[in-house]
């Protein structure tokens, strides 16, 4: 079981509370396809993901960053569970999606630039930044939880 | 590979840092230490709080090397010849610290240049930042 501090959860709450997931999601997602061009390999149905004013223009993008993004409120609403709450979530990505799961790793650090950059330096403080870390952390473990 | 334009402006981005070396570095080290605390295990003889003149001044010596290697990013063996020595011999801070340090930059500099940071600059900087890392790394054996 994961152990949170109140600071932890206070700090988590509210970044999460101050995220719209329609527009983080997006620009995260957008990032990790130019920040690491190679991630462009789950998206072959896309359509023009060929310069980074593409992306970032691509409406399939900007789609799935919002769903990705919002798939973070399971781990929000179960922060006690969020290895079992991801299972179903962790058999798809690895048995449908066939995604390497190295890559939740990478989009997670996107996650964290995108909201450094909204929230600047006094509220995305040295301390925010190590709950948020430590949150993405435990998701990015759970989805990678069901592979094998 | 860093293209031409990116070398271009990863050096501008430095050089219009370097007069706040001292808060960026400071910055990064604070996330560095909050998030990674098996760094702060290379820091035991300094007092790394928040604010302290060691933190500062440690700070602000890396963003100047940093900075310095931008300047001309094709002659990083040669600019990091002394630091490479430092590193490998003396220092011998494992090699994976590196990427630590480098993605707390990466946040503080988003911190700080806010929608500037933008995903193009996101990855020339995280393409230096590991060449970076990569040339220092290269005396320790």
């Amino acid at each position: 079981m994961v152990e949170w501090t109140d600071a932890e959860r206070t700090a988590i709450s509210t970044l999460w509370s101050n995220i719209d997931v329609g527009e983080i999601g997006p620009q995260a997602l957008s990032r990790l396809l130019v920040v690491f061009p190679w991630t462009q390999r789950y998206f072959p149905n896309f359509g023009d993901l060929s310069t980074p004013a593409a992306i970032a223009a691509n409406p399939k993008v900007a789609q799935h960053g919002k769903t990705v993004m919002g798939g973070l409120e399971t781990a929000v609403k179960n922060m006690d569970n969020i290895k079992n709450a991801y299972a179903k979530l962790s058999v798809m990505h690895s048995e449908k999606l066939h995604v390497d799961p190295d890559n939740f790793r990478v989009l997670a650090e996107c996650i964290t630039v995108v909201v450094a950059a909204k929230f600047g330096p006094s509220v995305f403080t040295a301390g925010f930044q190590e709950a948020w870390q430590k949150f993405l952390a435990v998701v990015v473990s759970a989805l990678g939880r069901q592979y094998h | 590979m860093l293209s031409k334009k990116e070398k271009k402006l990863i050096k501008e981005i430095w050089e219009r840092l370097t007069p706040v070396a001292e808060d960026i570095g400071s910055d990064a080290l604070l996330r560095m230490f909050a998030s990674y605390p098996g760094t702060k295990t290379y820091f035991s003889h300094l007092d790394i709080s928040p604010g302290s003149a060691h933190l500062c001044s440690h700070g602000k010596k890396i963003v100047l090397a940093i900075a310095e290697g931008a300047k001309d990013i094709s002659q990083l063996t040669v600019t990091l010849a002394p630091l490479q020595t430092l590193h490998a011999y003396q220092l011998r801070i494992d090699p994976t610290n590196f990427k630590l340090l480098s993605h707390c930059m990466l946040v503080t500099l988003a911190c700080y240049l806010g929608s500037e940071f933008t995903p193009v600059a996101h990855a020339a900087m995280d393409k230096f930042l590991s060449a970076f890392a990569a040339v220092l790394s290269e005396k320790y054996r």
